[in-house]
């Protein structure tokens, strides 16, 4: 039977603002939703949608307004939840005066490991994440990429079942990127459950099992990246070369693309057939045909456009 | 308690880090230039003048630390986010705090016998057989540091839930009214109303009582001070932290690191 690492129930968090307080802005509503164990998910959403505050409230940075969330089992307001999960925050920035060495013992030490054991992965993280060189500079010197890095190898390294990363592949280049994505499959393949909220979809299309899309604070999709694309309406693209000017071809050359003698044109996939035929019967040259895949981002785009029309929401399927 | 320590230990790291502990070499320039011209322009009061001057200086030099750092012991962390990847880790808001007054109150007691070790040495230069003071001013010493444990903690109470430039206003507004705590408590006067005065009796009674910790006229002359004072301090001292951080703890614990 597979269990929920991570479950979230109804979770809601209004921030207070005004000269008084009194009035009341919503971050998340009503959120439910679960990371079963092993999976990785990707949490999906534009600015201010409520990915981080989600993240905070996991992790007990925030507090919530209505709601409950646990993990692994035990709720979230519960400290020794802490010692099983791993947390990189967003833009993260650590104590500056201490090395990254230093820094990775400091925090291993609030996981009682011994001095012995401390070292041992403080190496291994250093060297995992591509800063063994640099473990003896000062943090104040590092690059946001390194910093990064720092927070990564801190998040992962009293080895949690647990792996909350909030926008890890922020200030990276695509080489620290794709480090990132390496290690985020190793946890995968090492059982780890792994949520991290990402504005780079094709990173979640790449890395999920599942992902999630919040928008206004609201959860707006859920599901495997194949599923929730799949969802959307396919066509057909057909490439064909074409030098004629027959009078029957011109409301389909009217709306196809035309580059280097070359025509892209995407018919509905009910009117392929009847379309190939047409261009056979012109002398038109056909190239190749392809099914159009919708992709996460078109989805992604979809939702957040839905919901600034404030349309209704769009569910793919729930959890 | 063991993760307090740590937290501790590692504001310790970053007062030295940051340079804090520099303000020795100041203290100690201040000392030996004070010996020298002491011995020039004194007669027969050299001790008095270098004790009345160390102890001032160590006062001062430690409130400047204990206000201005502390202030931002909290807010600095949440100002900069170091916070975050802290409180996910398995420590409580408490333990946190506890650790912050520890290292900050560690810091301090490092410095405060450093400038005491430098107090005795101009001492000694300046006059010979001035061993009759030595108990005496280290007991003012000890109620220095007291009352900078004091002050730490009312920081530290303020940066959980205000900026630093209004905890400081509103530690050194404390602390001000805290040197004048007797003269509040006895205060008659025929144009207040009773029900003023009974306040004033009250507010005497809740403010920090910094008097207390003024021995410093009974150092210079060498009168010793008595062991009640010293257990009566100490244990003023441990209850009236206890209870200012526990509403720290309280406060903070309740806060949204947004």
């Amino acid at each position: 039977m597979v269990t929920a690492a991570i479950e979230i129930e109804n979770l809601t968090k209004d921030y207070p603002f005004g000269f008084l307080h009194l009035k009341k802005k919503p971050s998340l509503e009503g959120l439910s939703m679960s990371v079963e164990d092993g999976e990785v998910f990707g949490f999906l959403g534009p600015n201010g949608a409520g990915k981080t505050t989600t993240i905070k409230l996991l992790v007990g940075l925030i507090f919530p307004t209505a709601g409950t969330a646990r993990v692994l089992g035990k709720s979230i307001s519960d400290i020794s939840m802490h010692a099983d999960i791993g947390y990189l925050p967003e833009q993260p920035y650590f104590y500056d005066y201490l090395t990254a060495a230093e820094l990775l013992d400091y925090f291993a030490r609030f996981h009682d490991l011994p001095a012995q054991e401390r070292k041992t992965r403080v190496d291994r993280m250093l060297k995992k994440v591509g800063l063994e060189t640099a473990r003896k500079i000062q943090l104040r010197k590092y690059s946001k990429g390194m910093l990064q890095r720092v927070g990564l190898a801190q998040a992962i390294l009293h080895d949690p079942k647990v792996v909350i990363l909030d926008e890890p592949m922020s200030g990276l280049d695509p080489l620290g990127r794709r480090e990132v994505r390496d290690i985020i499959l190793e946890l995968k393949q090492a059982g780890k459950t792994v949520l991290f909220s990402t504005h780079i979809l094709s990173d979640a299309e790449m890395l999920c099992d599942r992902v999630g899309v919040i928008v206004g604070g609201k959860l707006r999709g859920v599901g495997a990246p194949d599923e929730i694309v799949g969802m959307k309406a396919q066509g057909m693209e057909i490439l064909f070369e074409y030098a004629g000017a027959a009078a029957g071809l011109q409301p389909l050359l009217s709306k196809a693309t035309h580059t280097g003698g070359r025509y892209h044109v995407q018919v509905a996939e009910a009117d392929l057939y009847a379309t190939l035929q047409q261009l056979g019967s012109a002398g038109a040259k056909i190239l190749s045909v392809a099914q159009v895949k919708s992709t996460l981002e078109e989805y992604f785009m979809h939702l957040v456009e839905a919901d600034r029309a404030q349309a209704p929401a769009v569910e793919v399927s729930g959890k | 308690m063991k993760r307090a320590w740590i937290v501790a230990l590692n504001t310790f790291r970053e007062a030295v880090r940051d340079r804090v502990l520099y303000n020795l070499v100041f203290f100690a320039l201040a000392m030996i230039a004070a010996s020298i011209l002491v011995g020039q322009v004194s007669i027969g009061i050299e001790e008095m003048v270098i004790v009345t001057l160390g102890l001032s200086a160590i006062s001062v030099i430690g409130l400047l630390i204990a206000v201005f750092i502390g202030v931002g012991l909290v807010s600095k962390e949440m100002d900069k986010r170091t916070l975050y990847a802290l409180l996910a880790k398995p420590v409580r808001r408490w333990e946190f705090l506890l650790g912050k007054f520890g290292g900050l109150v560690l810091t301090l007691t490092v410095n405060t016998a450093a400038m005491a070790a430098g107090l005795f040495l101009a001492l000694s230069l300046v006059k010979q057989g001035a061993e009759h003071l030595e108990g005496p001013v280290l007991v003012a010493v000890y109620f220095i540091l007291l009352k900078l444990a004091l002050v730490v903690a009312l920081a530290l109470l303020f940066s959980c839930f205000t900026t630093p430039l209004l905890s400081i206003l509103y530690t050194a507004g404390l602390y001000i009214a805290g040197l004048f705590v007797t003269e509040m408590r006895n205060f008659q006067s025929e144009t207040m109303s009773q029900g003023l005065q009974t306040l004033l009796r009250w507010l005497s009674y809740l403010l920090p009582n910094f008097e207390n910790f003024d021995v410093m006229a009974a150092a210079a002359h060498g009168r010793a001070i008595p062991g009640v004072l010293i257990a009566q301090n100490t244990a003023y001292t441990a209850l009236y932290c206890a209870v200012v951080l526990a509403a720290a703890a309280a406060i903070f614990s309740r806060r949204n690191l947004k």
